[in-house]
């Protein structure tokens, strides 16, 4: 008898020694604004739908050709680079019409401030991007960027950014985003990152790991080597810690990993299971969700540890849970009615409420950061992602396809990403849709991609 | 009062299965590829056959029952399950030495959190019964897969019902 116990103390303790990960990434780094260049506040000419805007995106200009970290070519290319970066994320959200820059006229580095009207009047592009990049002495690269109407022949925006040379695209994010909002009105979403897991292998024998990349798919980087499957990752809101599940000790349990120190702990010391993690909006809580004896049920833990508090306490899996932006509330999934659906509830764990009301289940709900949508996985027969709002009304389906599954929203609520499972073969990828349902795409990643998470706008 | 509450357990669970039928699955799945040779120097109770204390020596003594299959977001014991626990319950009696895991699984028609929570509910709830017919609950460990290790590989059915399992594994 006392040797079994030693035999189950060994499984259940937690063999922290046991290790996944990779080489730490290097830490977020926050972007220098110039200050203000006297940018103008003028009107838009083309107000009737700004879906069908064309906007010409010129190679950027270099005051002289310099070498940099950023480009072998030196900052002249880079200037070009910078171009194509701003016309990939204008163009593959479905949002403007971008011309890029190569076809386009080089500007000179004085036509950035005052473009040749003659050379963009008859290019059916509505909108025109001017901006510059120069090499410091520091290394570090300053990038000014200027959106101008081209009927009007004024400007409509300015801003600059200092970047480290191996944030380049990071100058180019800022402008798609500067161009996107002044545009639409809405905020940006761009300058933002994007955690999931890379699968590879055999359907029967995947190997699953954490990795992260730019909202555009570049800068990818693996966090884990894949000796263990990691699942369902969350950036916290200041990208310095990830959220996520790992079988590292061989049995599911969630991690924080800490970026800058390339280290990571349990998100709480039981020998439970825990999964389904989920940051507050302020980053200082974590939820999570706890099976105890085959009972499921959401938890909450202050991010530096301690106490957990116990949220939901149904008969029934509760599970996952989603705070709305301005923290008082959380939706969350349970299946205590007989088959998962959405609850809502106070932070706190009281008024407990179901909110889907339409047939089918429901599952995965994401509050959006605007907080006027919650989007989740609809399940009837086929998984669809679907938005609702915080009452349960304006049931809206945006895709359409055999396993659609876990949302989650861009930081500024308008687009949606998810994963889609292929049929049989169970290959996976990452989509993105907007708010319509009419913009679908796949993104690009080295390999199979399940359970993305959208993280906020970068410092 | 262990057993009281065994007993009861023992109950609960059964009731919860009065009325619901039991999908077998066309075919069992291969079985599990753990088994590991471990020399123990436990006496080999049969010639030729796997040594005591490992998987294929309780897979054999249990007939291959060493797993028990779900009903689409279930996790009640049927009368089919009952039986392999059954089995199961004797062979853990007779060797008290052994321990083992329950691996709960869900199939790919799921969402991955709910999986890990379903798979948790079946691991324990074979569990409970196990428990319920005098297993030391000491003795037994619980881990969910959720979706994540299919054993059929197909999306129909057939595949899905074969996923939906408990899997009862000696720990070596």
């Amino acid at each position: 008898m006392k040797k079994l116990l030693v035999v189950f103390s060994l499984i259940f303790a937690a063999p922290l020694a046991a290790q996944d990960l990779g080489s730490a990434p290097p830490p977020v780094e926050q972007v220098e604004v110039l200050e203000d260049q006297g940018g103008l506040t003028g009107s838009v000419t083309d107000t009737s739908d700004w879906q069908d805007l064309g906007i010409a995106i010129a190679g950027f200009a270099a005051d002289r050709d310099q070498p940099t970290a950023a480009n072998a070519s030196g900052t002249a290319a880079l200037g070009k680079e910078l171009a194509r970066v701003i016309t990939a994320d204008l163009r593959n959200n479905g949002l403007f019409k971008p011309t890029g820059p190569d076809g386009l006229p080089q500007p000179s580095f004085a036509q950035v401030t005052a473009p040749e009207w003659a050379s963009w009047t008859n290019r059916s592009a509505e909108m025109l991007v001017h901006g510059y990049v120069k090499a410091g002495a520091d290394g570090r690269l300053t990038v000014g960027c200027y959106l101008y109407d081209v009927a009007l022949k004024s400007e409509l925006v300015r801003q600059g950014w200092v970047v480290p040379a191996r944030d380049w695209r990071r100058a180019a994010h800022k402008c798609a985003d500067l161009v996107y909002s002044r545009l639409s009105g809405e905020s940006p979403f761009f300058d933002s990152r994007i955690a999931y897991i890379a699968e590879t292998g055999p359907k029967d024998n995947r190997t699953k790991r954490l990795a992260i990349m730019d909202s555009d798919g570049a800068n990818h980087r693996f966090i884990t080597t894949g000796r263990s499957t990691a699942l369902t990752p969350r950036y916290s809101p200041d990208y310095r810690k990830l959220l996520y599940l790992s079988y590292v000790d061989g049995n599911p349990r969630i991690y924080v990993y800490d970026i800058g120190a390339g280290k990571q702990t349990l998100v709480t010391q039981s020998s439970n299971p825990t999964f389904a993690p989920r940051w507050s909006p302020d980053g200082r809580s974590i939820l999570y969700s706890m099976a105890v004896a085959g009972n499921t049920d959401i938890y909450r833990v202050s991010a530096d540890g301690g106490q957990s508090t116990r949220l939901t306490n149904a008969p029934g899996i509760d599970v996952g849970g989603s705070y709305s932006p301005d923290g008082s509330k959380i939706v969350f999934e349970s299946d205590r009615s007989g088959s998962q659906q959405i609850y809502v509830m106070d932070a706190d764990g009281s008024n407990q409420k179901r909110v889907s009301f339409f047939g089918g289940r429901a599952a995965t709900p994401e509050w959006s950061p605007r907080g006027d949508q919650i989007a989740f996985t609809h399940i009837a027969g086929d998984f669809r992602i679907a938005v609702m709002n915080p009452g349960g009304g304006g049931l809206r389906f945006l895709t359409d396809s055999w396993q659609d599954e876990a949302p989650t929203w861009a930081p500024n609520g308008r687009i949606i990403q998810f994963f889609r499972t292929e049929r049989n073969s169970g290959r996976t990828s990452l989509w993105q849709v907007d708010l319509t349902g009419r913009n679908e795409r796949r993104l690009d990643t080295p390999a199979d991609a399940s359970d993305p998470a959208w993280g906020p706008i970068l410092p | 009062m262990n057993r009281n509450l065994a007993i009861v357990v023992l109950l609960t669970s059964t009731a919860a299965l009065a009325g619901c039928k039991t999908t077998a699955p066309e075919e069992l799945p291969p079985q599990q590829a753990t088994v590991t040779p471990a020399a123990t120097p436990t006496p080999t109770p049969t010639t030729g056959g796997p040594v005591l204390g490992t998987q294929g020596h309780f897979v054999n003594a249990v007939n291959g029952q060493n797993i028990i299959y779900f009903d689409t977001d279930r996790y009640n014991i049927d009368s089919a399950d009952a039986a392999a626990l059954q089995m199961q319950a004797q062979y853990l009696m007779q060797n008290a030495a052994i321990t083992v895991t329950i691996e709960g699984h869900a199939d790919e028609r799921g969402t991955r959190d709910y999986n890990l929570a379903l798979g948790e509910r079946r691991a324990n709830s074979a569990k409970n019964y196990l428990v319920g017919l005098g297993v030391p609950a000491n003795r037994i460990a619980t881990v969910s897969y959720g979706k994540e290790r299919p054993v059929a590989l197909g999306s129909n059915a057939e595949a899905w019902a074969q996923n939906r399992r408990a899997v009862t594994v000696v720990i070596n």
